[in-house]
C-alpha cells in the first residue's frame, strides 16, 4: 500500500538527502488532529531556533557534561569474541545518569520546553524508561510532570513507578486499550490535545509526528558524533558496522546519524524477534509491518489486515512498540541500513554473556544489538570493526530475569 | 444539489437548525446498530455523523473509546461498515451521511479504494480526525473526485491563515470545535471568539456546524442563536447507548427522547 508516496515534499523547506524536515521520503509527516497542529509548529520553530542559538547549546552541553556524564567511554569487549573474531567495541551510554541514553534527549526537551515557556510536562512510558528520565530532568529543571503508563506496565515495572515518584513526578495509569505504550502514548495525546498552550509533551522516542523525530535525533546525535571520534582515536579508522537495537528508534538514529553520509559503515539496526517472527508474538515493526499511520507519522506500523493496531511483543519492554520512527523506514527502503532481528532467547543469552565476560549487565534492549553483533563477529575476521550501542544497563532487568530463570529451573526440576 | 445543501437549504426555510448525532457503526453489533441509526433518524436527526472502530482513537474521550472496542469485540471492520452504510442508504435517500475516522483505516484499505467504496455506499461526506489541513491534499483530491464532501476542523481560537484555509478546503459543512480536547461531554463547548462567525461567512465557508461537549437542548438553541446552522452531538448519544446495553427497548426509547429534545431545541 503505497498510495500515500505521491504526498509531496515541501518545496520551501531545505531538503537534504536524508530527509530534515517533516519528511524523510515519503515516511512521516503531521498526521494529528487540526488543534495539535499549532502546538507542534511552535515546537518546530522553537527547535530551529534553539539549535541555532549558542546560548541553548552551551546549557545542552553543560548538562550533558557535568549533570549526566558526556563524553561516555567507548570499551573494546576483547573478551567477548575470540582472537580470530571480529572485535567489538561498546558505546557505553549505559554508563550514563539515569541508566541509558534516554536521559540526552529530555535534557534537552526540557530546555526546549523552558524556553517556550511551558509550565507543565507530560511524557508516556513503557518500561518506565523514559519516564524515569523525564522524572530526573523535570525534577533538576524543577517542572511539574505527569507520566502517563499503560496499567499493565506499571505492574510490571513497579520499581520505576517509584522511581518516578521519588523524584516527584506523577504517573497515571492507563487502562484504555490494551493498557501498554501505545495507549499511554494516545492518552498523551489527548491530554495535549486540552492542554498545549501550558503544556510541553516529551515524546520519548524518534517517532511521531513532525518535528519529533528530528528533534529527538538531533539531541541524541552526539551518540555517534562522540562514537566515531573514539573509533578513530583506538583503531584508527571508521568501523566497519554501526549496530543499535530498535524500539521507536531512538538510539539508533543517535548513533546512526553521523555516519549516515560515511557510506563505508553498514549501519544495522536490531528488532525484537521475540518468540520467532512467524510466532505472532515479535516486535519487528520494519521487517514484518506493513506501511500505515499512527501516532502523527506515516511509517510502518504493527496491524492486521483492517488496519487496526497490533500489540507488539518483546522479552525487553522498551522494544515493544507496535510503531517505529519514520526515518528508519526511509533508511531501510534507500539501502542505507539494514534491520535485523533477535528472539528473546538470543538477546537473554547475550545478557548473560557479556555480564560473565565483560562485567557489564546490560539493559534486555541493548542485548538484542550485542546478541546480533557477536554473531557478526563469528563470522567475521579479526579486521572487522564492530561498534554497538550499549543503550542502557541492566540494572532494572535483573528481576525479570532472574523470575525467568526461576520458572524455567521449576519447569526442568518437574 | 448534494444531500447537505439539500438539507441546510430546507432547515433555513423552517427557520430551524440541523441536529446531528453521531454513533459508531457496529456499536454494540451490526444488528443493534441498524436499529439505533433508524431510531435516530425517526426520532428527527437532520443527518448522521458515523465513527468506524479504531483500535488507537487519539481525538476521542472514554465514551467514544469504549464504543469502538465494543464494535471491535463483535470484529466489526470497514467492509461490515460500508454494508451498514448501503443499508441505512436503501432505508433513507435523502438524510446526509457523514463518516468521521481514523486515516490508518483509509490507509489500510487504499485510499482510492476507500473513497470508492464511500461513493457507493451514499457516503457524503469524510472527516478524518488525524489528518490536519497540512497533510490533507491526498485524501480530499481522491474524496472530490468520487463526488465525497471532504470536512475539515476549525479549531477554537484560530489563526487567519487556519481559518481561511478550513473555509476553502472544507465542503458540506464546516465542523467548529467547541473547544479544546478530546470528544466528551465533561466538558462543554462555548462559543466561538466574537468575529470568528464572521470571518468565516465572510470566507464563504460551508454551513457551520458546531461540535464537541454538546449535550444538552439549551446549546442547541445557544447555537442557533449565535449564527450556527447546525449542531453534532457524540458523547451524550454513545453514552446512553453505554448506559442501555442491556435492554434495547429502554435503549431505543431513551435515544428516541434524546433526539427529539434537541431536535425540538432547535
Ligand atoms: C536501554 C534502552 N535501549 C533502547 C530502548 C528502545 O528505545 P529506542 O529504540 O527509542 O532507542 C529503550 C526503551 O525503553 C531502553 O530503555
Amino acid at each position: 500500500m503505497t498510495d500515500l508516496k505521491q504526498i509531496k515534499i515541501d518545496p520551501n523547506v531545505a531538503q537534504s538527502e536524508y530527509g530534515f524536515n517533516g519528511y524523510f521520503g515519503d515516511y512521516g509527516g503531521m498526521f494529528v488532529p487540526e488543534i495539535l497542529v499549532p502546538a507542534l509548529e511552535q515546537l518546530e520553530k522553537a527547535f530551529y531556533d534553539a539549535i541555532d542559538d549558542e546560548s541553548f547549546i552551551n546549557d545542552f552541553n553543560r548538562l550533558l557534561k557535568d549533570y549526566a556524564g558526556r563524553p561516555t567511554p567507548l570499551y573494546e569487549c576483547k573478551n567477548l569474541t575470540g582472537p580470530r573474531e571480529g572485535r567489538i567495541f561498546m558505546k557505553r551510554e549505559d554508563l550514563l545518569h539515569g541508566g541509558a541514553h534516554k536521559t540526552n534527549q529530555v535534557l534537552g526537551q526540557v530546555l526546549l520546553a523552558k524556553r517556550m515557556g511551558k509550565t507543565r510536562i507530560i511524557a508516556e512510558t513503557g518500561a518506565g524508561q523514559h519516564g524515569v528520565a523525564t522524572a530526573l530532568a523535570c525534577a533538576l529543571m524543577d517542572l511539574p510532570c505527569e507520566i502517563y503508563m499503560g496499567a499493565v506496565d506499571c505492574a510490571r515495572q513497579q520499581p520505576n513507578v517509584y522511581r518516578m515518584e521519588l523524584m516527584g513526578a506523577k504517573v497515571i495509569p492507563v487502562n484504555n486499550g490494551s493498557g501498554t505504550l501505545k495507549d499511554a502514548i494516545n492518552e498523551a495525546l489527548r491530554d495535549w490535545a486540552a492542554t498545549y498552550e501550558q503544556t510541553h509533551y516529551l515524546l520519548g522516542t524518534a517517532a511521531g509526528a513532525h518535528p519529533f523525530p528530528t528533534i529527538v535525533r538531533e539531541f541524541h546525535k552526539m551518540i555517534g558524533e562522540e562514537a566515531k571520534q573514539q573509533m578513530k582515536q583506538q583503531t584508527g579508522r571508521l568501523p566497519d558496522y554501526a549496530i543499535a537495537c530498535v524500539g521507536g528508534g531512538s538510539n539508533a538514529i543517535g548513533l546512526f546519524a553521523d555516519f549516515v553520509e560515511d557510506k563505508e559503515v553498514k549501519l544495522v539496526g536490531v528488532e525484537p524477534a521475540g518468540k520467532g517472527l512467524d510466532s505472532g508474538h515479535h516486535g519487528a515493526t520494519l521487517t514484518r509491518g506493513h506501511l500505515g499511520i499512527l501516532h502523527g507519522s506515516h511509517t510502518k506500523i504493527m496491524q492486521n489486515d483492517d488496519g487496526q493496531i497490533e500489540e507488539s511483543y518483546s522479552v525487553s519492554a522498551g522494544l515493544d512498540y507496535p510503531g517505529i520512527g519514520p526515518q528508519h523506514v526511509y533508511l531501510q527502503e534507500i539501502g542505507r541500513a539494514q534491520y535485523e532481528s533477535v528472539t528473546d532467547t538470543e538477546a537473554l543469552n547475550a545478557f548473560k554473556l557479556l555480564s560473565k565476560k565483560e562485567g557489564i549487565i546490560p539493559a534486555l534492549e541493548s542485548a538484542h544489538a550485542v546478541a546480533y553483533a557477536i554473531k557478526l563477529a563469528k563470522a567475521s575476521t579479526h579486521d572487522t570493526h564492530i561498534l554497538v550501542n550499549l543503550s542502557g544497563r541492566g540494572d532494572k532487568d535483573l528481576e525479570y530475569v532472574r523470575n525467568l530463570e526461576k520458572s524455567s529451573n521449576d519447569e526442568e526440576a518437574k | 444539489m448534494s444531500r447537505y445543501q439539500n438539507m441546510f437549504s430546507r432547515l433555513k426555510e423552517e427557520s430551524k437548525i440541523a441536529f446531528i448525532p453521531f454513533v459508531m457503526l457496529g456499536d454494540p453489533d451490526l444488528e443493534t446498530s441498524f436499529e439505533i441509526i433508524k431510531q435516530l433518524v425517526d426520532s428527527g436527526a437532520d443527518a448522521l455523523e458515523l465513527g468506524i472502530p479504531f483500535s488507537d482513537p487519539v481525538a476521542d474521550g472514554p465514551v467514544i473509546q469504549a464504543a469502538a472496542i465494543r464494535a471491535l469485540k463483535h470484529q466489526v471492520n470497514l467492509d461490515d461498515c460500508f454494508e451498514l452504510l448501503k443499508k441505512i442508504r436503501e432505508t433513507y435517500s435523502d438524510i446526509p451521511v457523514g463518516l468521521l475516522l481514523y486515516s490508518n483505516l483509509i490507509y489500510r484499505k487504499g485510499i482510492q479504494t476507500f473513497y470508492e467504496l464511500c461513493e457507493a455506499s451514499g457516503v457524503d461526506s469524510v472527516l478524518i480526525a488525524d489528518v490536519p489541513l497540512r497533510e490533507t491534499e491526498f485524501f480530499d483530491s481522491k474524496a472530490l473526485v468520487h463526488g465525497i464532501d471532504p470536512v475539515h476542523i476549525l479549531p477554537p481560537e484560530p489563526s487567519d491563515n487556519t481559518l481561511k484555509s478550513v473555509a476553502a478546503q472544507s465542503k458540506g459543512y464546516t465542523y467548529v470545535l467547541g473547544r479544546a480536547g478530546v470528544t466528551g461531554t465533561d466538558v462543554a463547548a462555548k462559543m466561538p471568539k466574537s468575529g470568528v462567525m464572521e470571518l468565516l461567512k465572510e470566507n464563504n465557508a460551508p454551513p457551520l456546524v458546531m461540535g464537541f461537549g454538546i449535550s444538552k437542548p439549551e446549546q442547541v438553541t445557544a447555537a442557533k442563536q449565535h449564527g450556527f446552522d447546525g449542531v453534532i452531538s457524540g458523547s451524550a448519544v454513545v453514552k446512553i447507548i453505554e448506559d442501555n446495553l442491556d435492554n434495547r427497548d429502554e435503549l431505543l426509547e431513551a435515544l428516541g427522547k434524546f433526539v427529539s429534545s434537541m431536535k425540538n431545541a432547535s
